[in-house]
């Protein structure tokens, strides 16, 4: 137990210190929201409209952009040999490094929600059941992105093929979590998609941590 | 090997046979799995077994195609209804050839069976062919009916995403040169992909019934009469045992690559000597 505490706090600290790049994708979420407006036009009512999927999109791709770092600094440096040699369960360990990852990239996007629902002029209400969901939601992005993140350190190539492998699985998300935050939106239904979208990510974090201990147990070596 | 361990006298005549038992059923699975793995045994197997599969292939869809021509038009979609009989087996294909991929996979993680990551590296071009023309041909199909090339409706929308994740998985095998070390990282994201493909479907069919309420057109609503039903079978047997074929070809092909590539390795590293 203290083991898997110390490789959280260790992760944590890695990502937010100088050289760790997880705020990076905080940047890159507020970018990607700016740009939307060029995209389709400075309409305030069409904005608002959009919103939800807006904010949605920009997090599946700012989870997305950060996984890269979640195997790969710990390769290079040989600490990612360790992980795999130790006698901590590597499952376990896999878990406990997406957690410290979510902690130190995902929430700060779940954090930055209300400030960029200014900027697509959404209200109270939407705001939060935007923040509510993304909350529920970007676990299960990065525990399912953490079995392209382990595909890739094994493959030593990343970028765009870890994109290419992690988004199709990433649907399901993307569907219930907009789904939710429109019906919050709308009054119509919030409790059955939120509930999917919390069962989802429940069922990555059992899925996810296997699926990236088998690669990097068959791929490592 | 935890025979050794024991003390003979703690054993009872009962547990000494068990042993003995189960020793040589895994002295008869060992043999099959030897006999299976030995790609040269498996060469000269398929090359015997090839030239039947493919008359019987050519037979079956023949009589597939004939039957299919002559099968008489829907009183409501006319002709067009003939498109049904190539694309329901590919769509059926589409599916199982990612079942036969996921057994595969687990050959490969689970037994390290040789064969194993050769059967899925030489399905996925296969299934993702199926795929697409199970697009196309739906397409093609929906042109007439819909008066649309695309519509997104469940189904359409999830046969594309399972062409997304065959070219993604086609992208992972060919992103790396050592085979092996491809084929355990295509099994892994195989199995996840056969988690997921429910997940997905399911999602997508939420998802559309979310943004359109009614559906143009439900494929196959009524029961199929025999006179489709019948052409209909014989063309998906068709191109089941097409897919063998093709499977057993590519296989067979990708063997022969790999002991091209190991002679060219052992060329180069005598080069260097």
């Amino acid at each position: 137990m203290t083991a898997l505490a110390a490789l959280i706090r260790r992760d944590i600290k890695i990502a937010l210190r100088v050289g760790g790049g997880a705020l990076i994708g905080v940047l890159f979420f507020l970018t990607v929201v700016v740009l939307m407006p060029f995209a389709v036009g400075p309409d305030l009512a069409l904005l608002t409209r959009l919103g939800p999927a807006i904010l949605w999109l920009g997090a599946l791709l700012a989870s997305l952009l950060t996984l890269d770092r979640l195997f790969m600094a710990d390769h290079e440096d040989g600490s990612l040999d360790l992980i795999v040699m130790g006698r901590t369960p590597l499952e376990l360990a896999c878990a406990a490094k997406a957690l410290a990852h979510w902690i130190a990239a995902g929430l700060p996007l779940v954090i930055a929600t209300p400030v960029l629902g200014l900027l697509l002029n959404l209200d109270t209400l939407s705001t939060s059941a935007v923040a509510l969901t993304l909350l529920a939601g970007t676990p299960a992005l990065t525990f399912t992105g953490m079995i392209g993140a382990a595909l890739a350190v094994t493959l030593h190539r990343g970028g765009l093929l870890l994109a290419v492998l992690v988004l199709p699985l990433s649907i399901p998300v993307l569907i219930f979590g907009v789904a939710a935050s429109q019906g919050a939106i709308s009054g119509l239904s919030f409790g059955a998609p939120f509930s999917i979208l919390c069962a989802l990510s429940l069922v990555s974090f059992v899925i996810g941590p296997f699926a990236a201990a088998a690669s990097l147990r068959h791929g490592l070596d | 090997m935890g025979l050794i361990n024991v003390e003979v006298d703690q054993l009872s005549p009962r547990s000494l046979w068990q042993i003995a038992s189960s020793g040589w059923r895994d002295y008869q699975d060992a043999m099959t799995l030897i006999d299976l793995a030995n790609p040269t045994k498996f060469l000269s197997l398929t090359a015997r077994v090839m030239p039947w599969l493919v008359a019987t292939t050519a037979i079956l869809l023949a009589i597939g195609l004939y039957q299919s021509a002559v099968a008489p038009d829907d009183y409501q979609q006319g002709a067009t209804v003939k498109i049904m009989f190539i694309h329901v087996p590919n769509a059926w294909l589409s599916m199982f050839v990612w079942g036969v991929m996921s057994l595969a996979a687990l050959g490969t993680l689970v037994w390290r069976h040789p064969l194993a990551d050769v059967t899925a590296k030489a399905a996925a071009p296969i299934g993702a062919a199926f795929t697409f023309l199970a697009l196309v041909t739906g397409s093609l199909w929906g042109r007439p009916m819909w008066g649309t090339y695309w519509e997104w409706d469940a189904r359409l929308t999830s046969v594309l995403i399972l062409f997304l994740m065959y070219l993604g998985l086609i992208a992972l095998w060919r992103a790396v040169e050592d085979p092996s070390r491809a084929a355990r990282a295509a099994a892994v994201l195989t199995l996840v992909g056969a988690i997921n493909l429910p997940i997905i479907k399911f999602s997508v069919d939420w998802w559309n019934t979310l943004h359109q309420p009614a559906s143009v057109m439900r494929l196959g609503g009524p029961t199929l009469d025999r006179a489709f039903l019948i052409p209909l079978l014989v063309m998906a047997v068709a191109f089941s045992l097409l897919f063998v074929t093709l499977l057993l070809a590519a296989m067979r092909n990708e063997i022969l690559r790999r002991r091209v590539r190991s002679l060219q390795m052992v060329q180069a590293s005598r080069r260097v000597a």
